[in-house]
């Protein structure tokens, strides 16, 4: 019998934590413009002490301007889809779940092409404008969150194969939308699209949406945390876990809530990155075991050196051109999916 | 050094001054429960179940039977409190098991039931393990005192060495036993099981009751099981509550309610009742019956 401790998840967080900091060091470092080590760490160092303008300037602008914030962006889409689908997994009760099985980045792709229809006859600020997409993204995940909450529930609570039901009925549904929009798109837009419906890193932000993901993710990761030890007996059943003086209802709506948030959140800033919510969770299963007071935290820092290390190949691999993230994931998860299939069959 | 002899257990309550005495130490008091079921509350209810009264203390085992369908599960989950009752009440030590938050209820009642498959590997002792959940904060790692229990709950069901094992290799009588730790693990005063022996080799079935008895008296649980085996309930059962098609018949001790025209009634097959070589009531299914009405 051993019996998770505090020690254990601090010791096995802290290995992937070091673990997420080397994989962040190259992605830094590899590129087309190959940055030198001690160059970096010194200009690291130099804008942890707010020495920022001693930076050689296309250094700061390539290392500190374009591949940190993609790198930023990484770690959260990662670390957010990750625990999004582990949350989906437990709460439907189905190993396939992952944070897209709800129909939440069909909503989020309606919303940002609605966005991408309406832009140019707003007459926007440019600022504004870079803003509307996932600002339509956003808000298209958080309108069919909602219509999947009102199809999903009987008698009052949410039932996990309704909501399951609804959910892919409303995917469906809203993909067809999708297809019928997608040709009023042209040129550049519909490039855009189709790059962004395939999931990438690429979008610039500007800093104060950065502070909204982190914000959001700390509160809708918390919140999911704090049910961890419920969704432990939740995988027994959920009559079983309600004799277990679980509060089912209640865990129900906080971790479709929570999990929902994120996985729009992520969406609206890089699209519908496949496979990572997916099989983060499986792989972290394997290696530290079903209890989510561990699996929460390890997913969470597995899926963001999963996201990191796809992106860091995809914008390296056919350099100085570039693939979309989405498309890495999915030419590497496909097989890990098969092979850790294939494993528990045996 | 001298014997002091003492009445048998069925003797105890004769004088009315012993009666009373027994009253108070009453655990569970299923006082005129009813329940009826409509998918639509306009409609006449598909199912009820009619006023049903019994009284249990600690260390007593009550086994609900009656033929499928008759709401022998239905009367299980009012007294575990997870069904309102429409009319009537389930105390449990004084207070009403419907009104308890789920998490006391989880720390007073404990449901052994047909369990859905895991939906992810466990290993036997993180099963038992979340028998401690409704005795901790949500998020609390386990405390060296909830190791001793699960492990002390492993070893009174005899499944000490199954711990390391995963739930999902063992036989139907070792995770039946482990199911049981589980319970255990949550230090219930009422362990309430639904069809416990289904699935069950004879070997086991025994086993398993044989453990209820020594349970019931050891740590003083009321025990509440329903069960479609008629010889084991009266060979293990100290009040037997007679169901059929939602009417409570008949409440009493295995000898009182094992009468050959009521079970036959019940059950619709042509039985005998014996006595068996314990001392209780024995049946035997009559070979040469007819055929279904």
């Amino acid at each position: 019998m051993r019996p998770l401790t505090l020690r254990r998840l601090f010791v096995q967080c802290a290995i992937l934590a070091a673990i997420l900091f080397v994989v962040v060091i190259i992605a830094l470092k590899v590129g087309a413009v190959q940055v030198s080590l001690w160059g970096l760490g010194r200009d690291l160092l130099r804008v942890l002490y707010h020495h920022g303008e001693e930076i050689k300037s296309d250094y700061g602008l390539i290392v500190m301007d374009i591949r940190l914030p993609r790198i930023l962006l990484g770690i959260f889409v990662g670390a957010s889809l990750s625990v999004a689908g582990t949350g989906f997994q437990a709460l439907l009760r189905n190993p396939l779940a992952d944070p897209y099985v709800l129909g939440v980045s069909s909503g989020a792709a309606l919303g940002a092409i609605l966005a991408l229809i309406v832009a140019p006859h707003l007459n926007l600020s440019p600022a504004l404008a870079d803003l509307l997409t996932p600002l339509g993204a956003f808000l298209g995940a958080g309108a069919t969150i909602a219509a999947v909450y009102v199809l999903g529930r009987r008698e009052g609570q949410i039932d996990s194969t309704t909501l399951l039901l609804g959910g892919i009925i409303t995917a469906s549904f809203i993909s067809a939308v999708i297809m019928f929009l997608m040709t009023s798109l042209t040129g550049s837009n519909l490039r855009g699209m189709a790059f962004w419906l395939m999931g990438n890193l690429s979008t610039s932000l500007q800093r104060s949406v950065y502070w909204v993901l982190g914000v959001g993710f700390v509160v809708a990761s918390g919140a999911i945390y704090t049910t961890a030890s419920d969704l432990n007996l939740l995988l027994s059943g959920e009559k079983e876990a309600m004799h277990l003086g679980v509060d089912v209802p209640r865990v129900r709506l906080v971790v479709y809530i929570a999990a929902s948030v994120l996985t729009g959140l992520a969406v609206s800033v890089s699209g519908a990155i496949g496979y990572v919510g997916l099989l983060v969770p499986h792989v972290m299963r394997q290696l530290f075991g079903s209890d989510h007071r561990i699996l929460i935290p390890t997913a969470a820092l597995g899926g963001a050196i999963a996201v990191v290390i796809a992106d860091t190949i995809a914008r390296t691999i056919v350099s100085p051109a570039e693939l979309p993230v989405g498309a890495m994931t999915a030419l590497f998860g496909a097989p890990l999916f098969i092979y850790l299939l294939r494993r528990r069959m045996a | 050094m001298t014997l002091v002899a003492r009445p048998p257990a069925s003797a105890t309550i004769r004088s009315p001054l012993e009666a009373a005495r027994a009253n108070s130490d009453v655990r569970l008091s299923v006082e005129q429960v009813s329940y009826a079921y409509s998918p639509n509350p306009s409609q006449a209810p598909l199912f009820t179940l009619e006023a049903a009264s019994f009284q249990a203390r600690a260390g007593e085992i009550v086994a609900i039977l009656g033929p499928n369908a008759s709401g022998k599960s239905t009367l299980l989950k009012l007294i575990a409190g997870s069904l309102a009752p429409l009319s009537g009440r389930v105390l449990l030590n004084g207070f009403e098991t419907h009104a308890l938050t789920a998490k006391t209820r989880a720390q007073r009642i404990a449901m052994v039931q047909q369990e859905s498959p895991l939906l992810f590997p466990a290993r036997a002792w993180e099963f038992v393990l979340q028998g401690r959940h409704p005795h901790g904060r949500s998020l609390r790692f386990e405390s060296d005192a909830d190791v001793t229990i699960a492990r002390n709950a492993l070893a009174q069901v005899g499944a000490a060495d199954l711990s390391e094992r995963w739930m999902a290799e063992l036989s139907g009588g070792e995770k039946q036993r482990v199911i049981l730790a589980r319970a255990l693990a949550q230090q219930p005063l009422l362990l309430l099981l639904d069809e416990p022996t289904l699935h069950l080799d004879i070997a086991a079935q025994v086993d398993l009751l044989h453990g209820l008895r020594r349970l019931a008296v050891e740590n003083r649980y009321t025990v509440v099981v329903v069960t479609h085996e008629l010889n084991l309930a009266a060979e293990y059962a100290d009040q037997v509550v007679l169901i059929q098609r939602g009417k409570c018949l008949r409440v009493g001790p295995p000898s009182a309610v094992y009468q050959r025209e009521l079970l036959e009634q019940v059950f619709q097959t042509p039985l005998t009742v014996d006595l068996g070589s314990s001392g209780r009531p024995r049946v035997s299914v009559v070979a040469e019956r007819q055929e279904f009405k």
